[in-house]
């Protein structure tokens, strides 16, 4: 059976993702299961969807563990642990990252023993503005890799699976996909059917025994509010509000009132500061802006612009 | 037919517009809300021929859904855990008003903690509030449960509301390859409500929901609704035998998978039953004789089918995807008021309570809780309950809670 899971952000696409590639199995003549996962729907939290696929029946259910390919969309999830982008790989299991660094550099820094290939995300070289097609970018890498995806079905699948945005959309998204599929062919095939786990060689599950303890610990409070703080949701912003502070008339409140995380806060001299760790880039604060100071950059633009002035 | 994939809740909305659905009074929360959106844009394109009112709760949904029942027109309504409870109230009076309808339930785990993942405790709350229940495994299970559905509610013997169950993301969210019927063949099987001696005219008043005073009249009609609750049984196989004629799939009051010869048997309902087919399978390849049975039917209740598909059995592990406060599983509990006096009742019947708030049933799980059963078959000795959780969670929650202590600490709130 193949096990793929595809990761990245709520608004990136991922649920499209899989039930493209789960199409184009499908038209292959597979039976195939794909599905979301998230919690309340949130644009930029990290979100995952898996589709599985066979020539039998499939009875398993649930999230994949022991994924033979796991697909990333934004490279940002693999250093947050609550993602689980590395959850369970198996040591043949492969691993496609779109990102703009090396292949090289994301084997170093994550000590994996199996094949990690870097989309470099620009299938036609322009950058982050193809992060709106990211889905299907996805969709065509993984269905190259899975390797019984022809590229007539691959086009149908996303003909079918996006007929509904409109046949500019369709086009679009099928060059993208294609490009990505296109420039994965010397890798066909790679990815490998996972088998079931045998019920004589198996690892026994960890029971315990849950004893009773103090309601104080054991009912589900939290006793101040700034747990949140620790939640970096900073990571979630794909787009990053930029204050041009020559524009800023320092009107005080607009930007702060009506950012819904509390993520502005005035400074002494009564300029807006944004808390990037909380922001997590709805970009209401642009909308409201009445001298237009505040801009959207994307993020890793922003980064790289912010290491250049360091 | 056509074969297509659809997730649970698009099978769902899908045979809504099969069953050719009069009225639907509706009100989203998740994991449902695929569902009535789905319909709503069938409604606004033409496509289904249905009038939709959006309500202001689960309350008035299921009291809007009742009275257009029993005025005879054919009426859907779907809603999920919280949602159910909060119309608990008024399904237990719509069906002693004896009003056949279908209703979805997509089954999520209940507050508090708040969760929005999937597990059986909001079903299992409304187990004797009069409605039949039907519990599905797959997408293909939802679609043909809903058109078998309405002629199970509708028919003579029953006239009761039935709530077909199937769990939230694992089927709900989930699309798997779903064999659709063409509409002339549902409509051939599942022709126009013919509501008999349901109709409310202008000139001929009607009034339900009527008070009784005394315990004769309250003790008939509620246990009239009971015995047309049993009648479900027989009725049930009797819609599923012709469904089979009709379109080639058959479904009995339980589904049982490779039982029948087996000395052990799981037994559990909803979608990870599948799971559990998986784990037999795998099983067996290393020479277990182990097989599931899966009650379709909750309400009725199919005992006899119960007791015959476990007669003989060594050990029988009940896997229950809720849990009753100060009990246990419930579906355990059921099982043994079966079992109980039964001759040839099975020498052990064990209970495991797993998947709470969606939490997986791994196969390491299933083939531990076999292990388990056997080592009870051999040493004569039932062990208690068993909750599926491993230490790796634990120290998941405990993360957490340090989380919450240190913050408590920081900001010396209640010590």
């Amino acid at each position: 059976m193949y096990r793929i899971r595809f990761h990245g952000r709520g608004g990136q696409g991922m649920k499209t993702a899989s039930r493209i590639l789960g199409k184009a199995f499908f038209l292959e003549g597979y039976e195939v299961q794909d599905a979301p996962r998230y919690g309340a729907e949130r644009r930029g939290a990290p979100m995952f969807a898996y589709v599985r696929a066979s020539k039998e029946q499939i009875n398993e259910r649930g999230i994949i563990r022991h994924p033979g390919l796991v697909v990333v969309a934004d490279e940002s999830l693999i250093a947050v642990p609550a993602a689980g982008v590395m959850q369970a790989l198996r040591s043949d299991s492969i691993l496609l990252i779109n990102s703009m660094e090396k292949t090289k550099l994301w084997q170093d820094r994550l000590n994996f023993k199996g094949r990690i290939i870097a989309l470099t995300q620009s299938p036609s070289g322009k950058g982050w503005d193809e992060m709106r097609f990211i889905g299907a970018i996805c969709a065509g890498g993984a269905a190259r890799l899975a390797g019984v995806i022809q590229e007539t079905t691959l086009t149908l699948a996303i003909n079918e699976e996006l007929a509904h945005l409109g046949s500019d959309v369709v086009q679009t998204n099928l060059e993208m996909a294609l490009t990505a599929f296109n420039e994965l062919k010397n890798d066909t095939g790679i990815v490998k059917e996972g088998k079931p786990v045998r019920a004589d060689d198996y690892r026994p599950p960890s029971w315990i025994e849950l004893s009773w303890e103090d309601p104080k610990l054991s009912a589900p409070a939290i006793h101040a509010a700034a747990t949140s703080e620790k939640l970096i949701t900073g990571q979630w912003r794909t787009m990053r509000p930029v204050i041009d502070y020559s524009r800023c008339n320092r009107c005080w409140w607009l930007c702060s009132t009506f950012c819904p995380d509390g993520a502005i806060h005035l400074d002494k001299e009564r300029y807006p500061q944004i808390d990037y760790n909380h922001c997590k880039g709805c970009l209401i604060c642009l909308a409201q802006c009445p001298p237009h100071a505040v801009s959207a950059v994307a993020e890793p633009v922003a980064e790289a612009q912010k290491r250049e002035g360091e | 037919m056509k074969r297509e994939l659809l997730t649970g809740n698009r099978a769902a909305a899908l045979g809504a517009l099969l069953a050719r659905v009069d009225y639907l009074p509706a009100f989203p929360i998740t994991p449902q809300t695929e569902i009535i959106e789905t319909i709503g844009a069938w409604i606004e394109d033409g496509k289904m021929d249905c009038r939709m009112v959006t309500m202001e709760s689960e309350h008035s949904m299921i009291t809007a859904a009742g009275a257009a029942a029993v005025t005879g027109v054919r009426v859907f309504s779907a809603t999920s855990s919280q949602g159910l409870l909060y119309g608990t109230e008024m399904l237990y009076t719509v069906a002693g008003w004896r009003a056949p309808f279908v209703l979805v339930n997509v089954s999520r785990g209940l507050s508090a903690p708040i969760t929005l993942e999937p597990d059986h405790n909001d079903i299992m709350a409304v187990r004797d509030c009069g409605f039949l229940q039907v519990h599905c495994a797959t997408c293909q299970e939802v679609l043909d449960s809903m058109i078998m559905a309405y002629r199970l509610a509708e028919d003579e013997k029953v006239r009761l509301p039935v709530i077909v169950n199937f769990d939230g993301f694992y089927l709900s969210f989930t699309r798997e390859p779903v064999e659709v019927p063409t509409p002339d063949a549902v409509d051939s099987f599942l022709p126009p409500f013919d509501p008999g001696s349901i109709r409310f005219r202008a000139n001929e008043p009607l009034s339900e929901g009527v008070a009784v005073l005394g315990g004769a009249a309250y003790s008939y009609f509620r246990y009239e609704a009971h015995l047309a609750s049993e009648q479900g049984i027989e009725v049930f196989e009797k819609i599923a035998a012709e469904f089979s004629d009709c379109f080639g799939r058959s479904y009995g009051v339980l589904e049982t998978y490779k039982s029948e010869d087996a000395e052990f048997t799981f037994v559990m309902i909803g979608s990870f039953a599948t799971k559990a087919k998986d784990a037999v399978d795998r099983l067996r390849d290393v020479g277990w004789s182990i097989g599931l049975v899966r009650p379709r039917l909750l309400r009725p209740f199919p005992k006899e089918a119960i007791a015959k598909a476990l007669k003989n059995k060594k050990g029988v592990a009940v896997i229950d995807q809720n849990l009753a406060a100060g009990l246990g599983g419930v579906l355990y509990t059921e099982l043994s008021s079966v079992l109980y006096n039964q001759k040839g009742a099975p020498d052990v019947l064990l209970s495991f309570i797993g998947g709470l708030g969606g939490r997986d049933i791994t196969p390491e799980d299933f083939y531990q809780i076999a292990a388990v059963t056997r080592k009870a078959v051999e040493d004569g000795e039932t062990p208690p309950p068993r909750l599926l959780y491993s230490e790796e969670e634990l120290l998941e929650v405990r993360k957490l809670q340090s989380v919450a202590r240190a913050a408590r600490q920081t900001r010396g709130g209640g010590k």
